[in-house]
């Protein structure tokens, strides 16, 4: 296994949903402090649905190819589901990653944690859930 | 200099199917065959305690303990009772900030380090700063990377009890003017603490030429055993200060409810010492001043001057700290352009190549740089042009396969 598969290269220099959502229903920030490493993720959530998603931020190449694979797994699965999603998911998503970079490769799995927790109202760093 | 790799086990082993090239000794060094020699002859031979068995195995582990110190004394121009065996620099400036920190430092008064100290040299006189209500400040650099005198100069002053300086930064690799830092910090009453980390593996490193009051490194970073550091300081304020740790083989007198201290040097070599590491350190002292520190220090500035000009003629490389060879020990940080220095790192570790990246415990200095972390190759006497070499070609992949 290299530690640097073609998807991940692939996903670092084509990033998808890069940038930012006019009005996101979660916006969270996580970050790797040590290595630097910042993942924004945005949400746009209906009927318990992500029905759109954006990534910014700034790090290694395997966070960054990490958080924008993440953001298409996600996309257009139910917040229920996403729920149960495990950390193996992704790390098997991106061809496997060595042990000393697993920190970097889960560091937007993180991200997605905490929208979901600001999702159901716990935690910070989210606008609050709105009503429809 | 004579060939001494085969000296090195370890440079002869493969990573990820490739032959180890290894550019992190500023983290530790490799050890050669006479060192690890040395400690296992210790403990096949020699194992006791030291300083307290009247029987004869224990009088020549103590023989050796001490041969060690009378060893590390030659190397650095001191006297051997000024020596003091510790676990390493970080114990060795921990001992400083709690003891000359007792002695020297309360409230109002100044400690005054660099933005280029290793954490080991800023957090302990945080921490006796916090301790006492006095305030650490911080000397800056200047745009070249160097330390910058006349802000130095702007922050000593009578309120300054103790300077901390390191003599080579980790990071930028510049050796900083000491004894010119040792007068002015003693025009103002001042005590020179210097983390002699980086320096005294590379290059020849006399207390006396240096004029400061205290000198502490590792053992690990200078061929020898990890678990091992030394601190030396001068007779008069080792006298003054209290001891750090207290236990057995510091004190000379015990009742229930107090004590007496030991000598120099024991009073502040509470517990039993790293015994068989000194002996290890030993053997590493003698191997380097059987090569010679000039010779060292000659052969590591021909590595530097190449893999600067390497690097410096690439343009997706940005280097840190002085861009004249002449001004930097063996080690030299540096980015590629838009790659975190992680992948960087990973990346030449599946082609052998090992080297340090991350903040290398100087965050403050980073963030001077404004950067959040840093590769950082770093040379020693084993290495040589044909790594220098090879480490800048596969850099040219790195660049080939994440750049953009």
């Amino acid at each position: 296994m290299s530690p640097y598969e073609d998807l991940i290269i692939d996903h670092w220099r084509n990033p998808r949903n890069k940038g930012t959502l006019p009005d996101p229903d979660a916006d969270v920030t996580e970050a790797n402090v040590p290595c630097g490493d910042v993942v924004r993720l945005q949400l746009k959530v209906r009927d318990g649905v992500v029905e759109d998603v954006r990534f910014d931020g700034r790090g290694c190449a395997i966070s960054m190819a990490s958080a924008s694979l993440l953001t298409e797994m996600i996309k257009g699965r139910g917040l229920e589901e996403l729920e149960s999603m495990k950390p193996e998911e992704v790390v098997e998503a991106l061809g496997g990653v060595i042990k000393p970079r697993l920190n970097c490769a889960l560091l937007p799995y993180r991200a997605l944690r905490k929208a979901l927790d600001a999702l159901r109202g716990e935690g910070s760093g989210a606008n609050p859930p709105r009503r429809s | 200099m004579r060939d001494i790799r085969s000296d090195f086990p370890v440079l002869s082993r493969k990573v990820n199917g490739k032959d180890l090239i290894y550019l992190d000794s500023g983290a530790t060094s490799q050890k050669p065959l006479q060192v690890i020699e040395a400690v296992a002859h210790f403990y096949r031979e020699a194992n006791a305690n030291v300083h307290r068995g009247l029987y004869s195995l224990s009088v020549e582990a103590t023989e050796l303990y001490e041969d060690a110190r009378r060893a590390v004394a030659g190397l650095i121009g001191a006297d051997p009772q000024e020596v003091i065996f510790t676990r390493g620099t970080t114990e060795s400036l921990n001992l400083l900030a709690y003891s000359l920190g007792e002695a020297r430092v309360g409230r109002g008064d100044e400690i005054l380090a660099t933005v280029m100290e290793h954490h080991a040299n800023l957090v302990p006189w945080q921490e006796l700063a916090r301790r006492k209500g006095a305030r650490l400040i911080a000397a800056g650099i200047t745009p070249e990377g160097e330390l910058d005198l006349d802000d130095l100069k702007r922050k000593l002053s009578p309120r300054t009890k103790i300077v901390a300086v390191t003599h080579v930064s980790n990071v930028l690799g510049t050796v900083n003017p000491i004894p010119e830092i040792a007068e002015l910090a003693h025009r103002v009453g001042a005590v020179l603490v210097v983390d002699a980390a980086q320096s005294v593996p590379h290059m020849p490193v006399r207390v006396g030429e240096l004029g400061c009051d205290f000198l502490a490194f590792s053992g690990h970073k200078m061929l020898g055993p990890t678990g091992i550091g030394v601190l030396w300081g001068r007779r008069e304020l080792l006298e003054e200060m209290p001891p750090f740790l207290t236990g057995g083989e510091m004190i000379r007198e015990v009742w229930i409810d107090r004590a007496t201290w030991n000598d120099l040097p024991y009073k502040f070599e509470a517990g039993t010492p790293p015994i068989a590491q000194a002996v290890g350190l030993k053997a590493a002292v003698d191997y380097l001043r059987e090569l010679g520190l000039e010779e060292i220090c000659r052969h590591e500035g021909g590595l530097v001057a190449r893999a600067l000009e390497g690097l410096l003629s690439r343009d997706y490389v940005e280097i840190y700290g002085p861009r004249d060879p002449s001004k930097r020990s063996g080690l030299i940080a540096f980015n590629l352009k838009g790659i975190h220095p992680h992948d960087v790192a990973t990346l030449l570790d599946e082609e052998g190549i090992a080297i340090r990246a991350g903040h290398h415990c100087a965050q403050p200095l980073h963030r001077e740089l404004g950067i959040s972390a840093s590769c950082r190759v770093s040379f020693y006497l084993y290495n040589t042009e044909d790594e220098v070499d090879a480490f800048l070609m596969a850099l040219d992949r790195v660049w080939g396969v994440l750049g953009r």
